[in-house]
Formats: structure tokens, C-alpha cells, sequence
């Protein structure tokens, strides 16, 4: 079999993605165009909604928030050649963590609960990747399934806490009583504001760089200690890192456990930051999203946050789409995310064959051939 | 006699519901036992509901809305196929990706089309495949023991029903008795073997893929035309990855897939009676811990701890042919 060839890095980890991500766009503007709607039109409303005002900027951030969170757990996950589609179930959990801190350490001033909080959400989270991330390691049951029957087995649980258990008292709705105010993460615009800087109310809070500080932490964690070496070296080839004294099971497990607590802490975003209670479905298919930003980003942080950034663009953007274009919905946006999933994810190799007889040709052009 | 006549309306439901588990179970069976994993079943069966929904409400006929259905299901299937074989993409990526496309697609069609949230309108009588009596159905209801259980379970479901449990044996001849069959389970568990044979791998995986659209296809129809009335978003609600687990739990097997297919659809039926029924005993169950017990199972399945599970060796490796 041929080698495979090596094309430049921005080739690699910039224009391949963005053909990809072109073609996804090509594809929806097709179903957009059959569906009676005008793409360019269309895409116009998106970039508006999304970039046009300071709210809608907020906004992006702020869907940006929960992408960076779950994009990053996949991308842990994967640099330990782990697929973990649990990272909806994970979320769910780790907020059931935050949400606990909260309504019961509710008299902690918010410089305390804010680190418990996020011990609590990344426990939980860890914890429920821990189980399929065990029983991969030690008892090779295949992690696909595994985290996609905890996904479910994630729903009725915390279906049945809300229902019996953590309901407000006297309330029909599956949903807990409000955190107290100490709980709630301070949103961007009220804490700009206390030093005099006026912005658009949005719901963007602290956990927006809670969650860069993640993505800088996922990168000194995977680059630049020995756990991250040993994740990678047992996801290229657990063989070979046996040979050098490495555990795979170890490995599996450790990537797991920081995937899951890196999804659990989308409870931040949505719990502290907006819906101050424990509401049910909160994560609304952000898990999901972040398989579709870590093949976008290419499993970096860098690249998570730029895919996050358009994900969230997407979101925002969609909902001025469908406020402006009321055939074009939020489910457009979702089969617009699935195209990108498809053609960055699934079909990511399918130009590269033509990249790289114009890549490779024209430099190795005036070598000399043995 | 009131106890005999519950145990019979829950087989019976269990018959009903589990139409398009055994049908997409056994979709993901050809497929993995062919090398190509199947996360898409979800997707298949929901566009195809749709489909069927669509062409059969605007048709009036339920079978040119099963042929639509069956066609769309195909198709998803071959996108399914260019990915993975063609493309040697990552098939679990692939698969969530046309979850991800169809359950926005769908709506979004549906909505263009019929304005009312994405669903379809409920559809009228005849363009649904609705119960069959069998013969003798009615004349045979009042004798004792054979009267409930021929015409109060056994008669009286679709089409689509009699030909899910058709289709049982039926792919079981296919994948044993046939040469075809056993091209598709060597090319599942050694597609080098079946390349020097001379035997295209890619055409046998394409095969593979395809059977496993017609019969999403046939799945999603079941939902939309026959279980159900009409097509709401997001009517398969897991479906796809239950019958992935039944068919786990069915060790890629025809007939213990249909087992694990009738126990899950069991505890879907049981689920739905036991709602706030108190129980002797334990009291009540909660309905979610019902609901969560397939999932649960599986789990423990896979981990060992109820018999040995092994995968076909080459389930979810892309064949790259060496030069």
C-alpha cells in the first residue's frame, strides 16, 4: 500500500475543513432552494442574527458556551481513540451535580459554591462516563453502545429525580424549586456593567471563560503532561504502549472520566447561568453537537473554540432564520449541523485524493528521482 | 379468566409494537453482519416514516407510500455506504450524522409542505395498512382456548406485522442457507479471505447496506402508516438504537434477535399498563426505571455478564484493498 502522503499542515487542518464545511453549506442551500426559500437570503438572516447587534452577539457566545464544553469532551475522548456519544447523558448528569450544589449549599457565598459547583458537575459527569469507560477497559464492551444505552438510561433517571424526588413542592412541572441568588453566575453584560462598560443584555455569563479556560487546561493536559502522553500514545496504538510500560485500560479510563466532567459542566451555562433550576432535557442535544465540533475543530482546542464559535453562530443565527423565514425553523439548523457532521466527520477524506495531486505534485516538482 | 385475558392483550400488544424493532434489528443485522455498523437505523426508519406518511396521505395508497418509504430509506442507506465503503469514513460518525440530517430534515420538508409543526395530517383509513382478520377470525372467537388466542392475538394485525415475523426466517435462510449469505458473513468477519476469492468486497457491503435500507424502510412504514396515523416528529424516539441493542442482545443472530425484539417490546407494552398500578410487594414501579430496563439490560449484556458477546470481527473496519 502506498504511504500516505503528507500534505502542508494549513492544507491539512484548514482547507480540508473548510471544503468540507463549504460543501455541508452547498448541500443545505439545496434543500433550502427545494424547500422555496432563498439560500443567499437565508445565510444573510443567519450572519445578521448572529454577528449584526450586541445581543445577538451575546447570544452566539453564549450557545458557543455549552459547544466548547461538549466539543471538548468528545475531543478528549478521541485523542484516546474513544468514541463517546454519552456526552448528552453526561451533561444531563453533571447537571444534576450542579443543580444539587446549588439548591442545598444555596447559603454559600458565590466565590464558594462556584468551585463546588464545578467539582460537582465534572463528579457527576465523571462518574457517569466511568461506568462504560470501565467496562471498555476491562471487559472490551464497545464504548459506542454503551454511552449511547447511558444516554437513555440518563433521561429516565433524571426524569425520575425530577418527577419524585427533586420537584418544587406543589408544582406539576418536572423541575426543581430556583437556585438562590448567590448561585447564579454573573452574566457578562451586569458584571461589564459594574465597571462601567454598557453592553447588550444577553444571556452570555462567566462559564464563557470558565469554558476557555477548559480549552486551555484540555491542551497543557494533553500536550504537555505525561496522562495526556499516555491518552494519546494508548489511542494511536495500546500495543506498542504497553511495550512502553503505558496502561490502556488506565488511559481509557482517564480520558473518559475528564470527557464526562468536561460535558457535565454545560450545567454551568444552562443551569447557573440561565434557568436557575434544574429543568428537565436542559441539554437539549448540545451533547450531540459536540461530536459535529471536535471533527470540526480537528479534536484541538483552538480549533473547538472556532467551530464552537460557528456552531453558536448557527444557533443564534437560526433563530433570527426562523423568526425572518418561518419555513426555515430550528430544525433547518439542525439538518444543517448534520451535513457538517457528515461531510467533516464522515467524508472527511473525500477530497482529499484531488488536494493532494495539486498539494504534492507542485512541491515535489524539481526534486530529483531516485 | 380476567388475569388470562390481560396476559393476551399484552402479547398481543407486544406483537403490535415490536413490528418495527424486528424490522430494524434486523436491518442493523445484514448490515454489521456484512462489516458495516449501523448507528443509522434511527435515521433510516424516521425519514422512511415519513415518506410513507407524506406519499400515502397524498396518494391514498399505503403501498406506493411503503415503496416511497422503502426508496428514501435505500437512498439514506447509499449515503450510508459512500461514506463508509467507498469513503473508508468512520461508520459511527456516518451513522449519527444522517440521525442528525433526518431528524431535521423530515420536519423541515414536512413543514413546507403540510404547515402544521412538521407532521403530516392524520391519514384516512385506506391509506394505511390497518388489522387483516385472518380467515375463520370471527367464526372461531367464541371457542374456548383457540378462540382468544387465534383471533385475539394472532389475527387481527397489519401487513406490516405478519411480514416483520416473515422476514425473521426468512433472513435467517438468506444469511445460512444461501452462497449470498455466506459471502456477506465472511465478508463481515474476513474480507481479505473474500477479496482473494475474488469476491468485490466493496459490491457485497453495498448489498449489505441496501437490504438493511428496504427493511428500515418497511420499519418506518410500520410506524407511521400502521401503528401509528400519521407522521410526528420524532416518532421513532429511540427505536433505532433499541433495535441496535436487541440485536447486540440477539449476538447478530435472526431468531435471538427476535426474542430480544419481543422482550423489549414486552417491557414497552407492560410499561404502558403498569403506569400507576400499584404492584404486590414491591408497590409502584416507577415507569422511567420500566422504560430504562432494555437499555439497562444491554448494558449488562455487553459486559459480560449474561453469556458471551462477540461481534463479527470486521464489524465497523473499512477495507482498504492493498495494490
Amino acid at each position: 500500500m502506498a504511504a500516505p502522503k503528507k500534505l502542508p499542515v494549513w492544507v491539512n487542518a484548514g482547507l480540508i475543513p473548510l471544503i468540507n464545511l463549504m460543501a455541508a453549506f452547498a448541500i443545505s442551500a439545496v434543500v433550502i432552494l427545494a424547500v422555496g426559500e432563498n439560500p443567499i437570503e437565508a445565510a444573510g438572516h443567519i450572519l445578521y442574527g448572529a454577528f449584526g447587534f450586541g445581543e445577538g452577539i451575546g447570544y452566539t457566545l453564549y450557545y458557543a458556551t455549552n459547544f466548547i464544553f461538549t466539543g471538548l469532551a468528545v475531543a478528549m475522548a478521541f485523542h484516546c481513540f474513544l468514541f463517546n456519544i454519552g456526552g448528552e447523558g453526561q451533561a444531563y448528569i453533571g447537571g444534576l451535580g450542579i443543580g444539587l450544589v446549588c439548591l442545598y449549599m444555596g447559603n454559600l457565598p458565590f466565590w464558594a459554591i462556584l468551585p463546588l459547583a464545578v467539582m460537582g458537575g465534572a463528579l457527576f459527569g465523571g462518574l457517569w462516563a466511568l461506568i462504560p469507560a470501565y467496562l471498555q477497559a476491562k471487559r472490551g464492551s464497545h464504548i459506542v453502545i454503551t454511552t449511547i444505552m447511558f444516554n437513555f438510561i440518563a433521561s429516565s433517571v433524571m426524569t425520575f429525580l425530577l418527577v419524585d424526588w427533586l420537584k418544587k413542592p406543589g408544582s406539576q412541572l418536572p423541575e426543581t424549586r430556583h437556585f438562590a441568588e448567590a448561585a447564579f453566575m454573573p452574566k457578562v453584560h451586569e458584571m461589564l456593567a459594574s465597571v462601567g462598560l454598557d453592553v447588550a443584555r444577553s444571556p452570555l455569563n462567566l462559564s464563557f471563560l470558565i469554558a476557555l479556560l477548559c480549552c486551555l487546561g484540555v491542551w497543557i493536559f494533553i500536550w504537555r503532561t505525561r496522562w495526556g502522553y499516555e491518552i494519546r500514545a494508548s489511542g494511536k496504538n495500546p500495543k506498542a504502549a504497553v511495550y512502553g510500560g503505558i496502561s490502556p485500560s488506565k488511559a481509557i479510563i482517564l480520558s473518559m472520566c475528564i470527557s464526562g466532567a468536561l460535558a457535565g459542566l454545560v450545567g454551568l451555562n444552562e443551569l447557573m447561568g440561565v434557568q436557575h433550576r434544574v429543568v428537565v432535557n436542559f441539554t437539549n442535544g448540545y451533547g450531540f453537537v459536540g461530536i459535529a465540533i471536535a471533527l470540526m475543530g480537528r479534536n484541538h482546542p483552538l480549533g473547538i473554540i472556532f467551530a464552537s464559535l460557528l456552531m453558536g453562530a448557527l444557533y443564534q443565527g437560526g433563530a433570527e432564520l426562523a423568526f425572518e423565514m418561518p419555513t426555515l425553523t430550528s430544525d433547518m439548523i439542525w439538518t444543517i449541523q448534520g451535513f457538517v457532521i457528515l461531510f467533516t466527520g464522515a467524508l472527511e477524506h473525500m477530497f482529499r485524493p484531488q488536494l493532494e495531486r495539486i498539494f504534492i505534485k507542485s512541491d515535489s516538482e524539481g526534486e530529483v528521482y531516485e | 379468566m380476567d388475569f388470562l385475558i390481560t396476559i393476551l392483550q399484552l402479547i398481543d400488544g407486544t406483537i403490535r409494537v415490536s413490528t418495527p424493532l424486528i424490522l430494524a434489528a434486523l436491518a442493523g443485522l445484514c448490515s454489521e453482519r456484512g462489516g458495516v455498523i449501523d448507528i443509522g437505523l434511527e435515521g433510516k426508519m424516521l425519514g422512511a416514516a415519513f415518506v410513507a406518511a407524506t406519499v400515502a396521505y397524498m396518494t391514498g395508497s399505503a403501498w406506493l407510500g411503503l415503496l416511497a418509504a422503502i426508496a428514501a430509506s435505500v437512498a439514506l442507506s447509499l449515503i450510508h455506504g459512500f461514506a463508509s465503503i467507498t469513503h473508508h469514513g468512520n461508520q459511527v460518525v456516518s451513522g449519527m450524522a444522517i440521525n442528525i440530517i433526518v431528524a431535521g430534515l423530515a420536519p423541515t420538508i414536512g413543514n413546507a409542505i403540510f404547515h402544521i409543526n412538521g407532521d403530516t395530517p392524520p391519514l384516512p383509513h385506506a391509506a394505511r395498512f390497518t388489522a387483516i382478520d385472518l380467515p375463520f377470525a370471527a367464526s372461531l372467537a367464541d371457542v374456548p382456548v383457540i378462540g382468544p388466542v387465534y383471533s385475539g392475538v394472532i389475527s387481527g394485525h397489519s401487513f406490516t406485522t405478519y411480514l416483520a415475523f416473515a422476514l425473521v426466517p426468512f433472513v435467517a435462510w438468506m444469511l445460512y442457507k444461501t452462497r449470498f449469505g455466506l459471502r456477506l458473513r465472511a465478508v463481515g468477519e474476513n474480507p481479505e479471505a473474500v477479496d482473494t476469492a475474488g469476491v468485490s468486497v466493496q459490491w457485497l457491503r453495498y448489498r449489505a447496506v441496501m437490504i438493511a435500507g428496504v427493511l428500515c424502510g418497511i420499519a418506518g412504514t410500520s410506524l407511521s402508516t400502521s401503528l401509528g396515523a400519521s407522521f410526528i416528529r420524532d416518532m421513532t424516539a429511540g427505536k433505532g438504537y433499541l433495535a441496535l441493542a436487541a440485536m447486540i442482545f440477539g449476538k447478530w443472530r435472526p431468531k435471538t434477535t427476535l426474542l430480544a425484539c419481543l422482550i423489549f417490546a414486552f417491557t414497552d407494552t407492560l410499561q404502558a399498563r403498569l403506569q400507576g398500578v400499584e404492584l404486590p410487594v414491591v408497590g409502584e414501579i416507577p415507569v422511567q426505571f420500566i422504560i430504562m430496563l432494555p437499555y439497562a439490560l444491554t448494558v449488562f449484556l455487553l459486559a459480560g455478564f449474561v453469556g458471551k458477546v462477540v461481534a463479527p470481527a470486521a464489524d465497523g473496519e473499512p477495507y482498504i484493498k492493498e495494490h
